[in-house]
């Protein structure tokens, strides 16, 4: 019966590691709002399936007197579980031990998770919640960050990769989450910037909140760097089943069908889109109307929303969406919108997720601030994303499609594999407005009344050109179609597309414009 | 999730009406963002003012009101990010105003002096 003394100890033990940060700590942590990191695990996780490893992982930090201090997982935990059943690497930074503060074994313990998850390709899930290095442990610190960054970017575009910002997230650890595929943040508790308000005020003399400098909304608002915000942690946790419910387990994968849906009766795809071009409209309701159970996630919904970008099912499938949005600044291209469309099109392109593109678009947002902003070298990612990927790509113009933003939104030229119009569709070098002006700049000038003049060319250029006919005439649109049809026509393009296969010449990797 | 989408769906139809956007001499109906609003507008810089490329603090000035300058004479110190930036002369010219004292934190685009 000695084992019995041994497996009491082991308990013993357990429970002490699991105590974290201890009762004090805890309290602090409920104060600020937040879960603790092992709840955070239990709510993200299937019930009862996680299995935690390197619990008894221990410092060695020897300076500042760190060699007195024990640190229970030294301030992360990690392990394995399943959502939705199926297997996943998590860690979660515990801020009640040390601040969650990065040591040389907190970041081996997170390295160990990471590599697991990449040998056993399987989605890897962070929550950050830490006060950044430990400072006590010097450059051992800064190793344990680079190791993680470098790690992230070997993972990058095999296995699905999730950052979860619950807390303070400062300085270089940042950069771990700018990483990874996609950004989770929480309404007043997540918080990231390279430089705290303290130095801003100091250095800078501008007084500004943590909430204001990298709070939840401002990177889901202002800077892009979130993909999904939420108002709880509870809500948080339920957007990143939904999105893997999308997402296939690695590169080699493909994701696992979804029931099979019709469209909701309420998004009658006839009646989302006026006939009128310069009438805005919700894009949305016109991807609602082609998925299945009209079923949308969409990403970074509140950052350079005149470009929508998400996941949705088509006959159980999933299928990647990106579409102009008419109802947000005419629904241009602008740096914001091309960042955040080139990304998730490589995203798409990495995973095997075909992507379908709804077009409508003026074209590019006019203005100094644009054009010194790098305009050509953020708009030129889109037609590198759409040029390079090889998944499925199905574009459906819907109204405009106007000179380089008809090219750029995945266009015939681009490799496109299905190109579909609606009758209303407009595919011409610029609009009628704009062409007619210097079409018949002279005739107009010369005009007893140029105003009556310049609405006469314009329809005349209006009935020539805008149309889907002349680009249809070349081939560059295979098959102009009626609103109702469209569902059908997507489902199939996607259905003969199954087996799609085209090469790319050999070289080690592009040179993609960022 | 569909849940949270449909709210989402609601959401959007209670935002502010319609407004103007040209493009390509096209007015469309359409909703301006908070920072397309917020954008800076452009204006040509006048070389004869001299602002500040960095935050920092003014560590020595080197010049006087009414100092005759040529092109790269050093005219202040302004202190950022622990570096010693030297401000030279864009120009040979007469100083007409120095806006600063030494020890003062200025903010990026101050304006530190003019000439004549």
């Amino acid at each position: 019966m000695a084992s019995t003394k041994k497996v009491q100890e082991l308990q013993k033990r357990r429970e002490q590691v699991q105590q974290g940060g201890g009762e004090k700590a805890i309290q602090k942590q409920v104060a600020m709002g937040k879960m603790t990191a092992r709840e955070r695990i239990v709510k993200l996780l299937d019930e009862r399936s996680f299995n935690e490893y390197d619990l008894f992982v221990e410092h060695e930090a020897r300076d500042f007197g760190m060699d007195q201090k024990t640190l229970h997982g030294d301030g992360v935990i990690t392990g394995t579980g399943t959502i939705g059943g199926r297997p996943v690497c998590v860690f979660a930074q515990d801020f009640t031990v040390a601040g969650g503060s990065l040591g040389n074994m907190h970041a081996r313990k997170i390295t160990k998770i990471m590599d697991h998850s990449l040998k056993m390709r399987m989605p890897l899930i962070g929550i950050n919640d830490s006060g950044g290095a430990r400072i006590q442990e010097g450059v051992n610190s800064l190793a344990g960050y680079g190791e993680i960054f470098f790690r992230n970017t070997l993972a990058s575009g095999v296995i699905p990769q999730i950052s979860v910002i619950l807390g303070p997230c400062a300085g270089g650890a940042v950069y771990s989450p700018a990483l990874t595929d996609f950004v989770f943040v929480v309404d007043s508790i997540s918080k990231m910037f390279i430089t705290g308000p303290e130095v801003i005020k100091t250095v800078l003399g501008e007084d500004i909140t943590m909430e204001e400098l990298g709070g939840a909304r401002v990177h889901s608002e202002i800077t892009g760097n979130a993909h999904f915000f939420s108002e709880t942690e509870d809500e948080c946790f339920e957007q990143i089943k939904s999105l893997l419910s999308y997402l296939p387990w690695s590169n080699t994968d493909v994701p696992a069908r979804k029931e099979l849906k019709e469209p909701l009766e309420e998004y009658d795809i006839s009646k989302i889109v006026p006939h009128e071009k310069k009438q805005p409209y919700d894009v949305r309701n016109v991807i609602r109307a082609v998925t299945d159970g009209s079923d949308f996630f969409e990403i970074q919904e509140g950052w350079a929303a005149n470009i929508v970008i998400g996941f949705g099912t088509m006959g159980g499938r999933t299928v990647g969406f990106v579409a102009n949005q008419p109802l947000v600044l005419a629904g241009v291209l602008d740096v914001d919108s091309s960042d955040k469309a080139a990304r998730f099109i490589r995203y798409c392109d990495a995973f095997n997720i075909p992507i379908v593109t709804f077009v409508d678009l003026p074209g590019y947002l006019p203005g100094v601030d644009q054009e010194h902003a790098g305009v050509i070298r953020h708009g030129a990612k889109v037609l590198y994303a759409y040029s390079e990927a090889t998944v499925p790509k199905i574009t459906l113009i819907l109204r405009k499609a106007y000179g380089g933003g008809y090219i750029a939104m995945n266009s015939r030229h681009l490799r496109a594999d299905f190109v579909f119009a609606w009758p209303d569709a407009e595919v011409a070098v610029m609009g009628p407005e704009g062409a007619a002006n210097i079409i018949f700049r002279k005739e107009i000038a010369a005009a007893e009344d140029p105003d009556e003049m310049r609405r006469q060319k314009v329809q005349e250029y209006k009935e020539k050109f805008a149309n889907p006919y002349v680009a249809a005439a070349k081939g560059f649109i295979d098959s102009v179609i009626e609103s109702w049809e469209t569902r059908k026509s997507l489902l199939h393009a996607l259905e003969v597309s199954g087996e799609k296969s085209v090469g790319m010449p050999a070289k080690k990797h592009g040179i993609p414009p960022f | 999730m569909s849940k949270t989408e449909n709210t989402s769906k609601s959401k959007s139809t209670d935002k502010p009406p319609m407004e103007e956007l040209v493009i390509g001499g096209a007015v469309y109906q359409t909703r301006l963002t908070s920072k397309f609003r917020n954008r800076e507008t452009w204006s040509r810089p006048d070389e004869r003012k001299i602002e500040a490329i960095i935050p920092g603090t003014i560590q020595n000035i080197m010049v006087e009101e009414g100092s005759e300058v040529t092109l790269g004479t050093p005219l202040m110190i302004l202190e950022a990010m622990k570096m010693s930036n030297k401000v030279l002369s864009p120009l040979d010219g007469i100083i007409k105003k120095i806006h600063v004292s030494v020890g003062d934190l200025v903010a990026k685009s101050h304006l530190l002096l003019e000439f004549k």
